[in-house]
């Protein structure tokens, strides 16, 4: 099957372009959303055969390299159109794939009657092409032109209202929100970029085999691997959303609530997470950019969860969330627990994937309506929404045994075990708020007296909908199996199923055995007691009183001033980093340099064309003598040279 | 005997007073005769090179530059008799369509 | 001064003013005949250079078939006085008759006074330029070493022919 690879690319593609040139026409959505569904449904399925291709051989041969055909030869630079397929790339194929199959589907009910129907699928179509490349690349190049690629479908999808209104800072309409992640995106591209040009440099190569392969014969702590790491780093904090570079996330929320269960939880963001797991063996050599890493994903999860519990509407608490999730990610990748943090992608996937969608249901019920404190009571009304969505927000919250307790414990475990306590303490307090956050939000969403205008009738999904829901809800309760640790008896068939591709980095690492079971199962206690406080909290103090915020923000003003403006960070960007350039482009730069310099140069050529002309027409008499004239003082001038030579 | 710098000079003389006659003349026609003046002049030297070196070459070309000057002098007079035909006048001055 | 230059001076004299005349007098038929008193004082300069073939031709196709068409012309566009030339002349015309007589001056100073070895050693006739002058010997070079630039000659004439035919007769749009 491993020759098929291709394939998983190519339905995608075709999906694209059979909706993006006749979508218009076609007018029929079952069959655009049919077309756009199906081809990931279908790459999904070649994923599968694959995968199982795979189950069924030795560990040491499942990684593969499927050369397309030469992309780019230019002297000792060569870069092939190859798709690398081991334990990694299939897992994050099949996530993608699979739940971005259930998203198209939710898509379908979801994006009913809109009139850009046809364009979304589109979109989606080219999204998944390009995280696809992302995933299977087995070059930095070709990951780059699907980091680029999903980078300008966030873009599109998240200004696909692009006639709607949407506030922020700085931000006025959903196209200002699609600016502001590309601008932040293209931050971090660049830094990518120098790291890419670095390992070139360094490696004389583009290939991940090959990189790897040069990385085993470099010492740790070396300088070249630090800066490639850390700029490679830097460029997964903008696409992953983390300090300094979260700000685009929480605004990406202006897209279609399917676009931020898809691009902006599922998948797009976790490709820094992806990419960084790829390099594992580089950043194994970089124990300085591993602390970074770590320091970075534990203040980006506690930060987005202080912030996520004073936000108001369903889809920023969601978002917040997110960037919070994937500072976990970036935690346990820090530590070296490359393993807990793709595993986390996977569980992340399932329930973030259900709770946008969720989101996505109640929004669509409540007609466009996404204030928290204007819903409530919604539980009678759509049940099966709220059933999934309550078995997700217990999921993230970490609850056993459904899938986030087992990576999130995963995770904070290898923090305090090969990290510290410190780390492990944020994490435990992010886990804390989190809890109590998600609850607040299905308390305050479903629970209680309705608190909506009586011109509302919310009414459950369509099937289209809510199987996805079901689906991922379920997913969200069984996902965490395949990752269940040594200690309660599991196999953990994940970390054995990623072993080879991690294997050099944790060989380089040389991290120590754990056996202190004790210890763990009092962390694991501790986890457990923390999600349940924090969840019997958020239920208990919002079903008593819906208006818990407003009393709370008159006792504690500032410190919830200060997160429900987000720490001011957009404000303090704005100020410090936005203004200033502004100001330089319109004063300096264009007040001065354009007008005065380049359009000088550019009139200026002009004039002194011009003038020339002038002076050069006057010869140009037209009187036959004048010319005659020009010949004898050539004449004279050749004489006169003969004299003097 | 002469020597050939007497010759050379008065070709050169002929020759600048045929190029100041179609410098400043205006009349197409006496333009015309300045330019068979300085062929004329350009002629002395031939001859006396043609003498002086003891070659008839030069006088070859005094032929060839007479027929040459033979079928200006036809072609060169009709496109007078054209011009006048056209615009009334042999004034060059009148006769600038050379600039655009 | 032998009597051969003083027959050069009086011809040159005649040649140089009568140019010098013809360029400055305002009604063309003067103009036309000044010219053909140069050609003639020219065909006798070439007999002092014993060149008799060419200072025959001279007098035949110049004085005699070009110029008769110039005044023919003349005389068929009833040309009137220019004017006074006075009137003609402009700032640009001095300084065009500044620029000609510049290289006069330089043609001179090249030829005349710094002439050098090659131009010095030809203070004497060759010997043989009387037999070159001569119908005979113009003859013989022009049919043997000259027959295609001559036949050439005929085809340019021909086509000045035709081409003045058309000038001449077609009105232009």
């Amino acid at each position: 099957m491993h020759q098929y690879v291709g394939l998983i690319v190519l339905f995608p593609l075709i999906g694209l372009f059979i909706n993006g040139l006749f979508g218009r026409k076609i007018k029929n959505e079952k069959l655009i959303g049919s077309i756009g569904s199906g081809a990931v449904g279908l790459s999904f399925l070649v994923a599968i055969g694959i995968f199982v291709e795979m189950l069924g051989m030795p560990a040491e041969e499942r990684g593969s390299v499927v050369t397309l055909f030469t992309w780019i030869a230019a002297g000792s630079f060569k870069v092939s159109a190859a798709y690398q397929i081991d334990q990694l790339s299939i897992f994050m194929t099949l996530v993608v794939t699979g739940v971005g199959f259930l998203i198209h589907v939710y898509s379908i009910g979801y994006m009913h009657g809109d009139r850009g129907f046809w364009r979304f699928f589109t979109y989606l179509n080219l999204f998944i092409f390009a995280m696809l490349n992302l995933v299977l690349a087995d070059n930095y190049l070709l990951m780059f032109l699907g980091w680029e690629g999903v980078g300008l479908c966030s873009y599109l999808l998240i200004g696909f209202w692009y006639d709607k209104k949407f506030d922020g800072v700085g931000i006025t309409w959903t196209g200002d929100a699609g600016n502001k992640a590309f601008w932040v995106n293209r931050i971090g591209d660049f830094a990518f970029m120098i790291g890419m040009f670095l390992i070139f440099k360094e490696f004389g190569s583009l290939t991940f085999n090959e990189v790897m392969g040069g990385a085993e014969n470099l010492a740790v702590g070396n300088s070249n691997v630090f800066w490639i790491t850390l700029l490679l780093f830097i460029g997964a904090t903008g696409k992953s959303a983390q300090i300094p570079l979260f700000i685009w996330l929480p605004d990406a929320m202006a897209g279609p609530t399917p676009v931020s269960a898809l691009i902006h939880a599922a998948t797009m963001v976790t490709a820094g997470v992806y990419m960084v797991a790829r390099n594992s063996a580089l950043y194994a050599l970089a124990p300085d950019t591993m602390m970074v890493v770590a320091v970075v994903g534990a203040l980006t999860a506690i930060m987005a969860a202080s912030i996520g519990i004073a936000q108001n509407d369903i889809k920023k608490v969601l978002a917040y969330s997110t960037v919070s999730q994937l500072g976990y990610m970036f935690l346990a990748l820090g530590v070296g627990a490359f393993t807990a943090g793709i595993f986390h992608v996977m569980t992340h996937a399932f329930f973030k994937a259900c709770l946008f969608l969720g989101s996505g249901s109640v929004i669509h019920a409540m007609h466009e309506e996404q204030d928290i404190r204007h819903m409530g009571g919604l539980k009678k009304v759509m049940p099966k929404t709220y059933w999934t969505f309550l078995i997700s927000s217990f999921a993230i919250a970490g609850f056993p045994p459904l899938a986030g307790f087992f990576s999130k414990d995963e995770i904070l475990w290898k923090a305090f075990a090969d990290g510290s306590g410190v780390l492990w303490a944020i994490g435990a307090l992010a886990a804390l708020m989190t809890a109590f956050y998600m609850l607040r939000m299905v308390t305050l969403t479903f629970e209680g007296e309705p608190r909506w205008a009586a011109d509302k009738h919310p009414h459950e999904s369509p099937s289209s909908m809510t199987i996805p829901l079901i689906v991922l809800a379920a997913l969200a309760v069984v996902g965490g199996f395949i990752g269940v640790p040594a200690v309660l008896g599991g196999g953990n068939a994940i970390h054995q199923w990623l072993h080879p591709v991690f294997a050099q980095a944790e060989k380089t690492m040389a991290l120590p055995e754990h056996h202190n079971h004790a210890l763990e199962y009092a962390l694991m206690a501790i986890s457990v007691a923390i999600a349940i406080s924090g969840a019997w909290f958020g239920y208990r103090m919002f079903k008593k009183d819906p208006e818990a915020d407003g009393r709370i923000s008159s006792k504690l003003g500032f410190i919830y001033n200060l997160l429900s403006n987000k720490y001011y960070v957009d404000e303090g960007y704005d100020g410090a980093i936005v203004q200033p350039v502004v100001k330089t482009s319109d004063r300096f730069l264009f007040g001065f340099f354009d007008v005065r310099i380049i359009d000088g140069i550019v009139n200026g050529s002009a004039s002194l064309t011009a003038w020339v002309s002038r002076l050069m027409r006057t010869a140009q008499s037209g009187v036959v003598q004048n010319y005659a004239a020009l010949i004898v003082v050539g004449t004279l001038i050749v004489l006169g040279l003969i004299i003097i030579g | 005997m002469i020597p050939i710098h007497y010759y050379l000079i008065l070709s050169a003389v002929m020759f600048i007073t045929g190029v100041v006659g179609v410098l400043t003349r205006r009349n197409a026609i006496i333009i015309f005769m300045c330019i068979e003046l300085m062929l004329n002049s350009v002629n002395l030297t031939f001859v006396a090179f043609s003498s002086y070196l003891g070659n008839a070459t030069g006088q070859m070309f005094v032929f060839f530059v007479m027929a040459v000057a033979a079928a200006e002098a036809a072609v060169g007079l009709a496109i007078v008799i054209a011009l006048f035909r056209n615009k009334q006048t042999v004034n060059i001055n009148d006769v600038n369509i050379l600039k655009w | 001064m032998s009597s051969e230059m003083i027959v050069f001076f009086i011809l040159a004299a005649v040649a140089a003013i009568s140019g010098i005349l013809m360029i400055t007098r305002a009604n063309p038929v003067n103009s036309a005949l000044l010219l053909i008193l140069n050609f003639i004082s020219l065909a006798g300069i070439y007999l002092t250079l014993n060149a008799q073939f060419v200072a025959i031709i001279q007098i035949l196709v110049y004085a005699g078939a070009i110029m008769v068409l110039v005044l023919f012309v003349i005389m068929l566009l009833n040309l009137q006085d220019e004017g006074p030339l006075r009137e003609e002349l402009s700032k640009r015309h001095y300084a065009n008759v500044f620029f000609a007589l510049a290289v006069l001056a330089l043609i001179i100073e090249v030829l005349g006074w710094q002439g050098g070895e090659t131009l010095n050693a030809m203070q004497q006739m060759a010997p043989n330029a009387v037999q070159n002058g001569m119908v005979q010997n113009i003859g013989d070079v022009l049919f043997t070493s000259y027959v295609f630039p001559f036949e050439v000659t005929s085809i340019l004439l021909l086509a000045a022919m035709i081409g003045a035919v058309v000038l001449a007769k077609k009105r232009f749009p």
